[in-house]
């Protein structure tokens, strides 16, 4: 990762605790732990894994819906958030002659202004929309708020504008959401992120809520979208078919830390992580000649609670090459050429 | 298709519909198939085909306000619509049971696994509370459940998806039936646990004999699991044939778009073709075809005449006129 490249957005050692009351003692839940990435101007970013690993965590703490419990966040040259704390090269946090982490400079700034360049859609086209508000309102809302429009006229300009950029019939300004079947709702909500003309968008699984036939069209419209407007995607799912087409590149992530790193086509073709192994082999796969041929790679086990998470790299519980200096460490993301990120030691 | 045949379920031209206060709803409209023992059959749709329905009514399960309109299901031979409540009691569980979608809502909360597991091996069995339980025991180290003794005194809340979903696969192999029915099994689980669920469900078909059938709208699931394929739209059948024959030689304008529309290794770079338009309304039908409105093949025909099954191959049946576009052009002249 060469540091002359330019990136819209950077991630460094982002942590997310939340705490949990269990009887007395409130302990932390670490839904992301120290994960560092970046997302390139007008590119998309898939972040994969299963339910609980935190990607829904990810794409919130960096629009800050959530204060991050530490790390830095910085977009289009701007610092949104820095909790202080220094890292050397092995990325471990520089400590003090106390013994503590040297804290530096803290930011922490307003996110008003930058809402109008970072946006999100969310996941559930059912419950995201305000069943009292029309479209017309809801996609105006976020015009409303960034004051947007000199006009009345040029507000329903804008709004209609979106409406037609995302393929939604103007004449269904004055409808209310449960009008509209899943697949507009989307269109809806994506029309709404749209509205304040961002640089960035979390997409948080926004096509798993649809029918087979219907998540092709809004795959389509993300891509179009960009192709038009050169938007960049932080992509959130779990179906790996569909991030493996939308994506430029994908990040794989178990229990809160990220595994793997690499271009799309790459990491399908040559994943080096044992858990993106197997989680590529789990993929059913819609070809009878190949389902027939693939040999599944079948993980024992369940994800161990992010309560009580294993030492070390939290995947050699169910590793089949996990060794002792796995549960004494956790590897660190090393690049092994071509910008292909893989945190293993055995492989 | 004779008497004299190893089919172990036949359904014949079924129909239910759910009476609402809009209107009557056909939810399956005109459903035939045949299994043979020990095969698996895949129906696949969107949300609204009328594919679990289509599975509740084999199983008589349908909610208050749906009926059998129409049809035979014959198990064995013998017509079960006709069934009393009791015999179909017996049927259900002991000769076929089903796995729901959802195995966070389809255990009950407030009593044991244990309990749960018995209560189905004792209704359906001569066993004793003793060997009930062992049984359970046995069934739950049978899926893959890990100290199944302990597993036994605990509550559904204290599982994880995949462990309640073996949990309801235990409870539905429990009694050996010869039929199970999956309505979308590993929908609402991880992919690494959907992987383990598939591979316990052939590996029990293998040593059971079980006949499957696997109701889904995943293409991947049921490429990977099943020897024939149903695919239904608006509560018809499309098109039913063979996996191979399926997905590679659709003979359904709906198939060849569903196939189309979903991201596969040979067309990762390129864009995904759309099926257009919205999914249909039930309490809308059009007169002719259920898919007419959002084909792009669509011809005049389709609008006013319900397709009739075409066989294509052997044993690959599609409702869909243009397997017949050049007879139709040459007799008619024009397209729409």
């Amino acid at each position: 990762m060469s540091e002359n490249e330019k990136y819209l957005l950077k991630v460094e050692h982002l942590k997310q605790y939340f705490p949990v009351r269990r009887g007395f003692k409130t302990i932390p839940l670490k839904a992301v732990d120290d994960i560092s990435f970046s997302v390139k101007p007008g590119e998309t970013l898939g972040l994969v894994g299963e339910s609980g690993c935190g990607k829904t965590t990810v794409g919130r703490t960096l629009l800050r819906l959530y204060q991050p419990t530490a790390g830095r966040i910085v977009f289009d040259g701007d610092v949104l958030f820095d909790s202080g704390e220094q890292y050397d090269e092995n990325g471990k946090v520089v400590l003090g002659a106390d013994g503590k982490p040297v804290i530096g400079n803290k930011v922490d700034v307003n996110m008003l202004p930058y809402r109008k360049q970072m946006q999100m859609v969310f996941q559930d086209p059912y419950s995201s929309l305000n069943p009292r508000m029309t479209v017309e309102d809801i996609i105006g809302e976020p015009l409303d708020v960034h004051k947007l429009y000199r006009s009345r006229d040029e507000r329903r300009e804008k709004i209609l504008g979106l409406m037609e950029l995302v393929g939604l019939n103007a004449e269904h300004a004055m409808r209310y959401a449960h009008e509209f079947s899943g697949g507009q709702r989307q269109r809806i909500g994506i029309a709404r992120a749209l509205a304040v003309n961002p640089k960035f968008i979390v997409c948080d699984e926004p096509v798993s809520a649809l029918d087979v036939s219907i998540q092709a069209q809004v795959v389509n419209m993300f891509e179009e979208l960009q192709e038009k407007l050169g938007v960049a995607y932080l992509f959130i799912a779990h179906d790996l078919l569909v991030v493996h087409h939308i994506s430029d590149r994908i990040a794989v992530m178990y229990l809160g830390k990220m595994m793997e790193l690499a271009d799309a086509d790459e990491l399908n073709e040559n994943p080096i992580h044992p858990y993106t192994l197997s989680l590529l082999s789990a993929v059913p796969i819609p070809d009878p000649e190949t389902a027939r041929k693939s040999k599944r790679i079948v993980l024992e086990g369940d994800v161990p609670s992010p309560l009580n998470m294993p030492t070390g790299c939290p995947f050699r519980t169910r590793c089949r090459y996990a060794t002792e200096q796995c549960a004494k460490e956790m590897p660190q993301l090393t690049d092994r050429g071509n910008g292909h990120f893989v945190a293993c030691f055995n492989k | 298709m004779g008497q004299e045949n190893n089919y172990i379920l036949e359904v014949k031209d079924l129909h239910t519909s759910f009476f609402t206060d809009t209107g009557e709803v056909q939810a399956v409209n005109g459903i035939s198939f045949n299994l043979e023992a020990g095969k698996t059959l895949g129906i696949v749709g969107e949300s609204g085909s009328g594919k679990s329905v289509t599975a509740y009514s084999i199983m008589q399960i349908l909610a208050e306000t749906g009926r059998i309109t129409g049809g035979e299901v014959r198990f064995h031979g013998e017509d079960i619509t006709k069934w009393n409540k009791k015999q179909m009691q017996k049927f259900r569980g002991a000769k076929c049971s089903i796995i729901f979608q959802d195995p966070m809502t389809s255990l009950n909360p407030v009593f044991t696994i244990g309990s749960q597991l018995t209560e189905a091996i004792l209704l359906h069995t001569d066993n004793n509370k003793k060997q009930a339980k062992e049984r359970a025991i046995e069934m739950l180290t049978l899926v893959g459940v890990n100290e199944p003794e302990s597993r036994m005194k605990q509550h559904p809340h204290e599982l994880s998806g995949g462990m309640r979903q073996r949990v309801m696969i235990a409870m539905a192999l429990a009694c050996e039936p010869d039929i199970l029915i999956a309505d979308e099994p590993t929908t609402a689980l991880d992919v690494t646990i959907q992987a383990q669920i598939l591979e316990l469900m052939q590996d029990l078909q293998k040593k059971l004999g079980m006949t499957i059938i696997m109701v889904t709208h995943d293409l991947g699931v049921i490429a990977s699991m099943c020897d024939e394929i149903l695919v239904m739209y608006g509560g018809r059948v499309c098109e039913r044939g063979t996996a191979d024959a399926i997905f590679y030689h659709p003979a359904h304008e709906y198939t060849k778009g569903l196939l189309r529309s979903i991201p596969k290794a040979d067309n990762m770079n390129e864009k995904l073709i759309p099926i257009g338009g919205t999914p249909i309304n039930l309490l809308q039908m059009p007169e002719g075809c259920a898919f007419c409105p959002r084909c792009d093949a669509a011809m005049k025909i389709c609008l006013k005449e319900k397709p009739q099954e075409f066989r294509v191959g052997e044993t690959h049946i599609a409702s869909c006129w243009m397997n017949i576009k050049e007879l139709y052009e040459a007799q008619e002249g024009e397209r729409v």
